[in-house]
């Protein structure tokens, strides 16, 4: 390196003798250029080539399923590894209920918190409530899952699933909602469990696109005598509507690949035949948790890595959507303010 | 200003005063709405937190550290193998994914920045961010254990190195941008080569928020258990053989907490509050380290 700068090389009579070539100091150490341009190349490649092997993978491994079965897997209800009969709607059913219950508990919530960081929280708050939310999105999801099984679901099934098993005694209805051992394990506590844990997600997204509103929009909303309430649903809101759901659409995606936490609460039983809340059911990233280590090569593991795929190309169009999203409010910063 | 104003008949004004009373209630009721939430945010977190405190300290001793995971209704037994396990995997896991992860992230924010593998290295990594994790273990199993016919250490360490990759794109690309363009072209305008620039000069200035990542990502790894699950499996003896199945904290703890055995549990929830201390530990370590450099 020492050569290629002037000061070294120069020798008091160097601007005497004329060179013969001049000297070339762009292209100092070109094969250090160039490999370190090739290896970031290759870096970024490799995320891509990533993408590409994962999704090469599953539908390989998940091949005899497909040919055996066909798109009929999608809505067959059996699970039988002993006659080797598969179907995935009991799963498919359980990873879609429990991310819509999360996403019904959690958008309300999420919301609130957002408002409160942006437009009321006194200013010396802020930080320290926006790290423990984030805190909150860095507590790891077995941690989530034990503390479900261990402490929360026995809470579920005393204080809420019991006195509501009682209420709805004999009403038609609702009494199936409800039904199933008290042991408050099911759908309804995963799915609230999933609340738990994506509401930092979604709320932080949210915090995030509230502040991209032009302060002078919110002022002028202010200045006409608006209340707080007004200004966030009619001006911030609006503006950052495609922001929101695309937070929503994240919170969605990382609901639908949740593992641990569903697994401990959920049951881990393969049924449709009660749609009670508080019945045992399964989902698919359970089903892989507990049957993938143990299924022998075949059918059985092949429908599992079906399963897979369907819950890869489920989470993958939730997220692309969430980024088209929030891509878009991003856009539209330049130009609206 | 002149002294004009519109008079108001006595109707027209108790209409105005109820519309403001309403508006006003309405207000506060949104607003009452918001308080509680953000109070049910940090009543989760204080809840979980106070519960892994209670049921894990109990069972924290030296034992832990240095006995192997027991048999059920063993009286004796620790954890250390699975702790082990998890430093060397993550350890490793974090060694093979960051200058990939670097790497990337330098092509996106010093190479390609509009290019079209620009583009999609950014769409795509910002789906395998929050990709499900057991999809990972799925194709880590199938290329690695698969092929090999066993389950081992090496697969769980490219299993978690596939999560950290993701992270520290994402953080290197953000910390990139951030430095200044006037602080390259004077890097440049000596005579410098571009990736004397870049490795000495721009990824030194955003060098605080790079070793962020990393410890962002580690913290996410060390709690991972569902790529696990299939790769490295688990193993109930001290192991240093990467190609034999490892144990590992997290898997566990699934295992421990999910059986019937009270010494188990017992174990599991120790586990538990080692892992969320050490992860809330990095995390929090991450922030000040962040704040402290800005």
């Amino acid at each position: 390196m020492a050569a290629t700068l002037p000061v070294t090389s120069y020798k008091p009579d160097d601007h005497v003798t004329p060179h013969s070539k001049p000297p070339e100091r762009r292209r100092v150490a070109p094969w250090a250029d160039r490999l370190f341009s090739i290896l970031a190349h290759g870096a970024a490649w490799l995320t891509l080539l990533l993408l590409v092997g994962i999704i090469g993978s599953l539908i390989v491994g998940a091949a005899p399923a497909i040919q055996h079965f066909g798109l009929g897997f999608l809505w067959s209800t059996d699970w039988d590894p002993v006659q080797e009969k598969f179907g995935g709607l009991v799963m498919i059913y359980g990873t879609l209920m429990t991310s819509l219950i999360a996403l019904v508990i959690a958008v309300p919530v999420s919301f609130g918190i957002a408002l409160f960081l942006t437009e009321m929280s006194p200013r010396w708050l802020k930080r320290p409530l926006g790290t423990a939310i984030e805190l909150l999105a860095a507590v790891p999801s077995i941690v989530y899952g034990m503390w479900g099984l261990l402490v929360f679901s026995p809470i579920l099934s005393t204080w809420v699933q019991q006195p509501l098993q009682k209420l709805f005694k004999g009403v038609p209805v609702l009494e199936t909602f409800v039904s199933g051992a008290p042991v408050g394990i099911g759908l309804l506590s995963a799915g609230i469990i999933l609340a738990i844990m994506i509401i930092p997600f979604i709320a932080s997204v949210m915090r995030d696109v509230f502040e991209v509103t032009p302060p002078m929009l919110k002022e002028s909303a202010y200045g006409l005598g608006a209340t707080t309430w007004e200004v966030v649903s009619r001006v911030v809101l609006p503006y950052t509507k495609s922001g929101v759901v695309g937070g929503v659409m994240l919170g969605l995606g990382r609901a639908l690949g949740e593992t641990m936490a569903v697994t401990f609460v959920i049951g881990n039983f393969n049924q449709l035949e009660s749609l009670s809340l508080f019945e045992a059911a399964n989902s698919i990233t359970s089903a892989l948790a507990n049957e993938f280590a143990e299924a022998g090569e075949g059918l059985h593991q092949a429908s599992l890595i079906y399963l897979g795929l369907v819950l890869f190309f489920i989470t993958f169009v939730v997220l692309s959507l969430s980024k088209l999203l929030l891509a878009q409010l991003r856009k539209g910063e330049g130009t609206k303010s | 200003m002149s002294n004009h104003s519109i008079k108001f008949s006595a109707t027209q004004q108790a209409g105005r005063l109820a519309m403001h009373r309403k508006r006003k209630l309405i207000n506060v009721i949104a607003l009452l709405l918001s308080f509680g939430a953000m109070a049910f945010g940090v009543f989760w977190l204080v809840w979980i937190l106070f519960e892994t405190f209670r049921l894990g300290v109990g069972g924290l001793a030296l034992s832990v550290f240095t006995e192997m995971t027991p048999p059920p209704m063993a009286d004796v037994g620790g954890l250390a193998n699975a702790i082990f396990g998890s430093i060397v995997m993550a350890g490793l896991a974090t060694l093979l994914g960051t200058p990939i992860g670097v790497m990337a992230g330098i092509y996106l924010a010093e190479y390609g920045q509009k290019s079209w593998l620009g583009h999609a290295t950014r769409f795509i990594n910002d789906i395998l961010l929050s990709a499900p994790s057991i999809v990972i273990g799925l194709f880590i199993y199938a290329v690695v254990v698969a092929r090999f016919k066993s389950f081992s250490g090496i697969a769980g360490i490219l299993a978690l190195a596939l999560i950290v990759i993701p992270v520290v794109i994402r953080t290197t690309e953000n910390m990139l941008t951030l430095i200044p363009n006037a602080l390259r072209e004077a890097a440049y305008a000596l005579g410098t080569p571009k990736w004397k620039v870049i490795s000495s000069v721009t990824l030194k200035a955003a060098r605080s928020g790079v070793i962020t990542g990393i410890l962002l990502a580690i913290a996410r790894i060390s709690g991972e258990t569902a790529p696990l699950l299939f790769t490295a499996l688990s193993n109930q003896f001290w192991t240093s053989d990467l190609t034999q199945p490892m144990a590992s904290l997290p898997v566990t703890i699934f295992k421990f907490a999910m059986s019937p055995y009270q010494n188990w549990q017992q174990l599991a929830w120790v586990g538990v509050f080692l892992i969320t201390m050490s992860v809330l530990l990095l995390n929090i370590a991450a922030r000040v380290f962040l704040r402290n450099k800005h």
